[in-house]
């Protein structure tokens, strides 16, 4: 029986403030020549309208090391652009991930103030927990890149710099 | 204060280190189950809260009747990535300094 402590347990919530429009951060997120700038550095395909399709590509470092060319799949579930939009998500690059399933994805943007947009990410990873890891940032040693605080931290360099904090080819994809 | 003294001055309390290291081990809990680990009164665990709240360190999200804190990692990375590696690249560039005057020197 899965209690509500279970479901708890398994989800992660990041927040980060960004000095940026909440227009600026959704098409950071959600458009292809953005999302190949910070994080793992692949381009994203989403079809922004419920039951659209989602696709993380691998970034060109990662397929130079043997990677498959989707890295992550999903469907799309609710979209406010640019506040809200939530998804379903899947690793599909790690056999063990892909097996674990789909997982659901929030993005919230608040409205600008100061300046400043709030930026949360809750990942409902129920049933993942070899996902969940990686999303942690437990497997970084493992060269596999910090996770949603990683990613987060290189979005808020990336839009209010104007550069990434990690070189694209600096992430050693084993 | 700036962000980065906001979250060094959560760090800096001990029950504060603890309320983390609990969140980190089980996230999204209530107040009455992280009181329960502390011999302190409800409204000083609060207060507590409150401030690695204000720090970002941690989240709240209602659920239900049920507000929920979750250990936000974020601004600890922000840290580790914008200044504690700053100060590790200039050790390394210092350290090719040191090795091109060496070099230098010896030429």
């Amino acid at each position: 029986m899965t209690t509500e402590a279970d479901t708890l347990v398994s989800t992660q919530v990041y927040r980060v403030y960004i000095k940026a429009t909440p227009q600026a951060i959704w098409d950071a997120i959600t458009k292809p020549e953005w999302t190949e700038r910070y994080g793992y550095g692949g381009r994203a395909e989403l079809d922004p309208r419920p039951g659209g399709t989602y696709r993380g590509l691998t970034s060109e470092a990662m397929r130079a090391v043997g990677s498959p060319d989707v890295a992550v799949d999903g469907e799309v579930i609710e979209v406010d652009p640019p506040h809200r939009l939530v998804m379903t998500w899947r690793m599909v690059m790690d056999e063990e991930m892909a097996a674990e399933g789909f997982t659901r994805l929030t993005y919230e943007i608040g409205e600008i103030e100061g300046g400043v947009t709030k930026l949360t990410v809750i990942h409902d990873l129920e049933g993942a927990p070899k996902l969940a890891l990686l999303l942690s940032g437990g497997m970084e040693d493992l060269g596999a890149g910090g996770g949603w605080s990683w990613v987060l931290s290189d979005l808020k360099t990336l839009l209010e710099t104007g550069a990434a904090l990690v070189p694209q080819d600096g992430l050693n994809q084993g | 204060m700036n962000d980065d003294d906001r979250v060094f001055k959560a760090l800096s309390d001990p029950t504060r280190r603890f309320l983390l290291d609990r969140l980190f081990e089980r996230d999204g809990r209530t107040l009455t189950e992280l009181e329960s680990e502390l011999e302190m009164t409800r409204f000083g665990v609060m207060k507590h809260l409150r401030i690695l709240e204000q720090a970002g360190l941690v989240v709240t999200r209602r659920q239900g009747r049920e507000k929920l804190h979750f250990l936000n990692p974020v601004p600890i990375r922000l840290i580790h990535d914008r200044w504690i590696d700053k100060y590790r690249e200039r050790r390394v560039s210092a350290l090719a300094e040191l090795k091109h005057e060496l070099e230098e020197g010896s030429a």
